[in-house]
């Protein structure tokens, strides 16, 4: 019955992910993340009522047609805190930079000692970046993109979780390091976190979700083409 | 009317980063040229921010529940995770803790040293 549905998948969606946002909000609970409340509570429904994935895709891949533009959109907060970006320009575009190449670069090793394959180690690239970018990076370069999603959102939700911690343990103490490490380790969800910390943090994390994601589209096709597996 | 002329300016960015990404021969997303053609309109004043704001912010707020499908769609994916679910895990946590050290620490020691630069100056 539901095979010829052009609503279902759609509705069910935004459903799963308000409930997510609802969740969130009585729960307080800053990392709890409603995009993964809404996929974990949509696979269970599908797995427990036997409803194909295709039948959910039917409505729900509409939802993608608005993925380029909302993530053009970018380019509007980038453009809000461009005036930071240009008093800084060394100290943020140097540590991102490293953030990066560290991030692709421990991949890259840790892929090699796992023996993963191709398509696996490109998932896993863009893996601290925005969700809007990496998707991107994993379908241009031949990954999974649905893993690429998987880290991604595993990687924010971890990320806000550890950063205080992390930043307290290697000493980072400045509020635009504190911003910066957890906007380009964990983008978006990492970014709820520093928002909570100060204004400055959360204006370095949001600056750093994008930025992160341009040099990661710049750089990973290189760790791409020297992947040895 | 406001949010349509919005919406027009932003479908026709996203369609020349989609032109952009089928002629340049760089393994690109068309939505990341888009981003830089929006943001050099912004720049040069072409568009004014106050011209795509409304819709854009609406258009970032609700861009997490463009990736439930692909959350979903994971579902359909299971063979690959499972078989890498080991180096999944290892590599989303710790490289999460390596890059955000390696980010903050190299930040606080360029601040420093601008902020040194500065004082120097006076």
């Amino acid at each position: 019955m539901l095979n010829e549905s052009l609503f279902f998948g759609f509705a069910a969606s935004l459903g799963a992910y308000l409930l997510g946002i609802q969740i969130k909000k009585r729960t307080g609970i800053s990392w709890l993340n409603p995009l993964l409340t809404s996929v974990v509570l949509l696979i269970a429904v599908l797995v427990l009522f036997r409803i194909p994935f295709a039948d959910y895709s039917a409505g729900a891949g509409y939802l993608s047609y608005f993925l380029t533009p909302a993530t053009v959109c970018l380019a509007i907060p980038l453009y809000r805190q461009f005036s930071l970006l240009k008093k800084y320009p060394l100290a943020i575009l140097g540590s991102i930079t490293a953030g990066v190449l560290a991030s692709m670069g421990s991949i890259f090793l840790l892929c090699v000692l796992f023996g993963s394959d191709m398509p696996f180690f490109i998932s896993m690239l863009p893996k601290s970046i925005t969700t809007a970018i990496g998707m991107g990076i994993a379908e241009e370069l031949g990954g999974i993109p649905e893993i690429s999603v998987a880290s991604i959102v595993l990687t924010g939700i971890f990320g806000n979780i550890i950063g205080v911690g992390v930043c307290k343990l290697f000493k980072i103490k400045e509020p635009m390091a504190v911003g910066l490490a957890l906007g380009t380790a964990s983008h978006a969800i990492g970014t709820a976190k520093a928002l909570e910390l100060g204004e400055v943090e959360s204006a370095m994390s949001s600056l750093s979700i994008t930025v992160a994601g341009l040099i990661t589209v710049l750089l990973s096709s290189l760790f791409v083409s020297g992947y040895p597996l | 009317m406001q949010y349509l002329t919005q919406l027009f300016r932003i479908l026709l960015i996203s369609f020349l980063g989609e032109m952009l990404a089928r002629v340049i021969p760089f393994p690109m997303p068309a939505s990341v040229y888009g981003i830089v053609l929006m943001l050099i309109c912004l720049k040069t004043g072409i568009i004014k921010l106050h011209q795509v704001e409304k819709t854009a912010d609406f258009l970032l707020e609700i861009m997490p529940v463009l990736f439930v499908p692909a959350g979903v769609g994971l579902l359909t994916v299971t063979d690959a995770l499972f078989s890498n679910l080991l180096p999944f895990l290892v590599i989303t946590l710790a490289t999460t803790v390596f890059v955000m050290a390696v980010t903050g620490t190299v930040a606080q020691l360029l601040l420093s040293r601008s902020r040194k630069g500065d004082s120097d100056a006076q």
